[in-house]
């Protein structure tokens, strides 16, 4: 490559690779704000530790068919899974999965069908908290 | 009109073209609606409305609470615009009447498309014991029919 090719090619990898991360950097402080207001209105610390005690639990208080939210999520947070249709659904983990938990609207639509699904009742803030936590730090 | 055989030949190749649903056997239009896709795809994939009377659909959009064993919940304005799409849509919503509207009696309302007459009569118990488990559900259309998506189904 001579100068010129060169120069140009690191200020376009510079330019795209920022993108990349500016674009990470506001997933991340989204997702953030999101937990941050889950911990606020459970009053307490979060846990990852009891979030992954919440999401591979077989609960069995909800609907039959989905005793546990690894009944369609797969075994582990790093796993890809699947709805009862044959639907794959991409990892919960955020390492996996940056786009996860960005977006409250969708974070609030999904704990209430799914907290309904396998608790038989909607999630508590703490519940919510702690899951965010766990998936964040997987 | 035509002033010569090659307009005459185009004309009818766009005619062709613009209407496959009359010349292919198991077309259907595909889902047309962004919410559509969004919502009911992210489990599923989203059925074209054309399978199901308007009475199926009204009583599913009904009980989304309890979707087939799991809570598909929306908020009302996000569940209205998906019923004004389905009802304007289902398989008895033309003056033609549609292909899964034979053999449905008016006193049916089937709540699965794979418990209409039609689709059971082309089905005719061919999905073997392996394909039922690779697809895991016979709601996973495109397991077999991997143009299902776009409402080809005219694969085999």
């Amino acid at each position: 490559m001579n100068n010129l090719n060169k120069t140009i090619f690191i200020a376009t990898a510079t330019i795209l690779l920022g993108g990349v991360s500016i674009s990470i950097v506001s997933a991340n402080s989204a997702r953030d704000a999101i937990i941050e207001g889950f911990v606020d209105e459970a009053g307490m610390e979060a846990s990852a530790e009891r979030g992954k005690i919440l999401f591979e639990s077989n609960i069995g208080d909800g609907k039959p068919d989905t005793p546990s939210c690894t009944t369609c999520h797969g075994a582990t947070a790093l796993k890809t899974g699947m709805t009862r249709a044959g639907k794959v659904i991409e990892p919960m983990a955020v390492s996996k999965n940056p786009e996860r938990f960005i977006d409250l609207k969708k974070v609030s639509k999904w704990f209430r069908r799914n907290c309904k699904s396998v608790l038989g009742r909607e999630c508590t803030p703490q519940e919510k908290a702690d899951f965010l936590t766990y998936m964040k730090s997987k | 009109m035509f002033h010569n055989t090659n307009s005459l030949k185009m004309s009818l190749a766009l005619l062709l073209l613009t209407t496959p649903a009359t010349f292919g056997d198991e077309r259907y239009d595909p889902v047309r609606s962004e919410i559509v896709l969004k919502e009911c795809g992210a489990c599923h994939m989203a059925f074209q409305p054309q399978m199901l009377p308007k009475r199926s659909w009204d009583r599913i959009m009904q009980e989304l609470s309890d979707h087939f064993g799991e809570d598909a919940s929306l908020d009302a304005d996000t569940k209205e615009q998906i019923e004004a799409y389905l009802d304007k849509n289902a398989a008895d919503s033309g003056w033609w009447g549609g292909k899964f509207m034979r053999g449905v009696k008016d006193n049916m309302t089937p709540l699965r498309i794979t418990q209409t007459p039609h689709w059971i009569r082309e089905h005719d118990d061919e999905i073997s014991a392996q394909a039922l488990a690779a697809a895991k559900s016979r709601a996973n259309c495109v397991a077999c029919h991997p143009r299902a998506n776009r409402g080809d189904y005219d694969d085999d």
